[in-house]
């Protein structure tokens, strides 16, 4: 653990560098214009960035990306606090207590306690990172092909099944990205593999096009001809932002609670900010003693669903940059992106690019100053931002997007491939399979063939392999309880009456009065690229 | 129980899959297969191919009831997420961006691409579209082929 702070300290010094520091700045600044901004998703938002990260360093990179990340979700909480009007699925929870704050004049205080709940989730991050990191490494020097192999399985499967919607459809998805990335020149022998003719194709499939595509186009295909904005006036001073002393005893514990949900579920691969916000949520109402105050301003309905968000959105990096495991979407984009710039994510990350790790953890607490500072005298801005109609906006970012596209290699086939991608996307909704798996599984399937020959080059053709080394076993039997669990579910179901399971995101959003279920439910399914 | 309409998604879903991973697997063994020992190139996805048409079959089978944990959420909302206009007018516009970027250059491919992409949205007039694509395009212009170098040219033909 000593190594650890020393590490720490290092990642401090990497990330307050001028030059990464800025592409913080610029990332935590974007990603704060985007939360506020409704239809565009952080997704969306890095895969257009992701050109840029091509010609800047691994580290600033990093820093800029994941700052887009964590500022997306403090701008979402601002647009769902003041105007009821929730960006990003996440934050369609804060609404319910966060909305009739603001009627009742206290949405400063409300904004207020979401940024405190931010910074003690970074800290929280932060102080779990030190600690596991060690286990980490020690476990990192174990890990082999077959381990690799397994694990990586297992976060498919997790991915695949905890998504929205249906498992089944989920690892329909998680194939089909597979497949996607098995496109191109093949590592070991030089076949090339489903060009389909296009010599562009040898080199595959163009993972910024892939996921504008997908997401960036499905986002506006959702959303155009649905955004229904009601800017009412929201004036926030910034004195207004402080909470009084007994709001903040209030929202004290709804905070650890928060946080210590989000912890949870954040290093759980698969499970999407939305369904964790949900339990904070639900979590907070049973604990409370006085549950009716809920849904008309209970500051707690506030403090714990941000708190378990921005916690879950720094402890999402651990199993991305520890174990080169993405829990979502966005940790695929994110991991592809650091494949990109040559570096092999994985347990060796922490050890053989101390700088990415540790000024990354670091960079998380700086973000979260550089945050509030920002948003302080920014607020107004932002207000009015929310106002800009979307149908001005979504033609820009098309446009935006196509140029993102050429510029990475000046070509127009990549563009259409973005064509292409949008239109399977498009199809994939109508059909309401969900789209993320496809990241997943695209970013992660050219490492887990490899792994796999390798594994089973050394264990002679043997696929016991993967069960008779007990860290892989382990994973293995991990991957059988979640097909499990899944069948059993499947079961419970199919025999009639509402299982517990089902109903922790339903009895919160159904228990809450039938007029929030239009904005649940078109967030909901704006929320389908995005979660 | 369910409305016909979904059942019949989850059909097409399922026939989708299942064409997708025969016509993989097709090709799959068009590259060499080889032994678990020697993997061929198209071990790898020749495996995918079969899974999803397996997955296929599975998703045909189980159309009927409830498999939707999270569908609960989205059930406030009506319809499905189809719409049509807005979708086929933001699909051409990036289609006219590749078309015309290679026969007319930025200017053009961009004016294009906003142009009907906007008019996707049943609120903008032919107008809007227009004065957007406009100002998109000067700004386009300033930032990216002036300010960055991006090396597209303003005006080309093949």
């Amino acid at each position: 653990m000593h190594q650890s702070l020393i590490d720490l300290w290092y990642g401090f010094g990497v990330a307050l560098q001028p030059h990464n520091l800025m592409w913080s700045i610029v990332g935590v600044l974007v990603g704060n214009l985007i939360g506020v901004l409704p239809g565009m998703g952080a997704l969306t938002t890095i895969s257009m960035l992701l050109p840029l990260t091509y010609v800047i360093p691994p580290v600033p990179a990093i820093l800029m990306l994941a700052g887009i990340f964590y500022g997306s979700q403090y701008g979402g909480a601002i647009g769902a606090i003041l105007l009821n009007l929730p960006s990003h699925p996440p934050h369609a929870v804060t609404c319910l207590d966060g909305y009739p704050m603001t009627r009742a004049g206290r949405g400063g205080a409300a904004l207020g306690v979401t940024m405190m709940a931010s910074f003690f989730a970074a800290s929280v991050g932060i102080l779990v990172m030190i600690f596991l990191s060690p286990l980490l490494v020690q476990i990192a020097f174990k890990f082999e092909p077959a381990e690799m192999c397994s694990i990586m399985l297992l976060g498919l499967l997790v991915g695949a099944t905890m998504s929205r919607g249906s498992p089944l459809k989920g690892i329909a998805m998680t194939l089909f990205g597979l497949l996607c990335g098995v496109v191109g020149t093949d590592v070991t022998s030089g076949t090339i593999r489903y060009s389909l003719g296009f010599s562009e194709l040898s080199d595959g499939v163009e993972l910024g096009a892939l996921c504008m595509g997908l997401f960036g186009i499905a986002d506006f295909l959702v959303n155009v001809n649905r955004m229904t904005l009601n800017p009412g006036d929201a004036k926030v001073s910034m004195r207004d932002m402080r909470p009084t002393r007994k709001e903040l005893k209030q929202a004290f514990f709804p905070m650890l609670r928060g946080t210590l949900v989000g912890t949870v579920f954040g290093a759980m691969p698969g499970t999407g900010p939305t369904i964790t916000t949900f339990i904070a949520y639900a979590l907070e109402r049973k604990v409370s003693k006085t549950p009716d105050r809920f849904g008309k301003g209970a500051i707690e309905g506030v403090a714990a669903p941000e708190a378990a968000s921005h916690s879950k959105t720094q402890v999402d990096f651990i199993p991305t940059m520890s174990l080169g495991i993405p829990g979502d979407a966005v940790m695929a984009l994110l991991l592809g992106a650091l494949i990109i710039k040559g570096i092999q994510p994985g347990p060796q990350l922490i050890t053989e690019h101390r700088d990415i790790f540790w000024g990354l953890v670091a960079s998380f607490w700086i973000g979260n100053v550089l945050l509030v500072i920002m948003n302080v005298p920014l607020i107004g801005v932002w207000v009015k931002m929310l106002q800009l109609p979307y149908r001005l906006l979504y033609p820009a970012a098309v446009f935006f997007i196509c140029i993102g596209v050429f510029s990475t290699k000046n070509s127009l086939f990549d563009v259409g491939q973005v064509a292409v991608f949008g239109v399977l996307g498009a199809i994939f909704l109508a059909l309401e399979f969900p789209v993320s798996p496809i990241v997943l599984g695209f970013v992660l399937g050219p490492m887990l063939e490899e792994n796999f020959r390798r594994a089973l080059l050394i264990s002679h053709g043997d696929l016991a392999i993967f069960v008779e080394r007990p860290i892989s076993a382990s994973f293995v039997a991990l991957g059988a309880l979640v097909v499990l669990f899944q069948i059993v579910s499947y079961l419970q179901l199919a025999r009639g009456p509402r299982v517990s399971r089902v109903s922790v995101a339903s009895s919160s959003s159904e228990r809450k009065d039938r007029s929030d279920e239009p904005i649940l439910g078109r967030i909901a399914l704006a929320d389908q690229p995005d979660d | 129980m369910i409305p016909p309409r979904l059942r019949s998604k989850d059909y097409l879903g399922a026939v989708l899959m299942i064409s997708m991973g025969s016509a993989v697997a097709f090709a799959g063994f068009g590259y060499r297969i080889g032994t678990l020992t020697a993997m061929g190139a198209g071990y790898f996805p020749t495996v995918l191919g079969i899974l999803m048409v397996l997955v296929g079959l599975l998703i045909g089978l189980t159309a009927a009831p409830a498999l939707e944990t999270g569908r609960v959420v989205a059930h406030g909302h009506g319809s499905s997420a189809f719409e049509p206009r807005a979708w086929g007018f933001i699909l051409a516009g990036i289609a006219a961006f590749v078309l015309l970027g290679t026969y007319g250059g930025f200017v053009v491919a961009s004016f294009a691409c906003v142009f009907i992409s906007a008019l996707g949205d049943r609120q903008n007039s032919v107008r809007d579209a227009f004065a957007l694509a406009c100002l998109i395009v000067a700004a386009g212009y300033l930032i990216f082929h002036w300010g960055l170098g991006l090396q597209f040219e303003a005006f080309r033909w093949g």
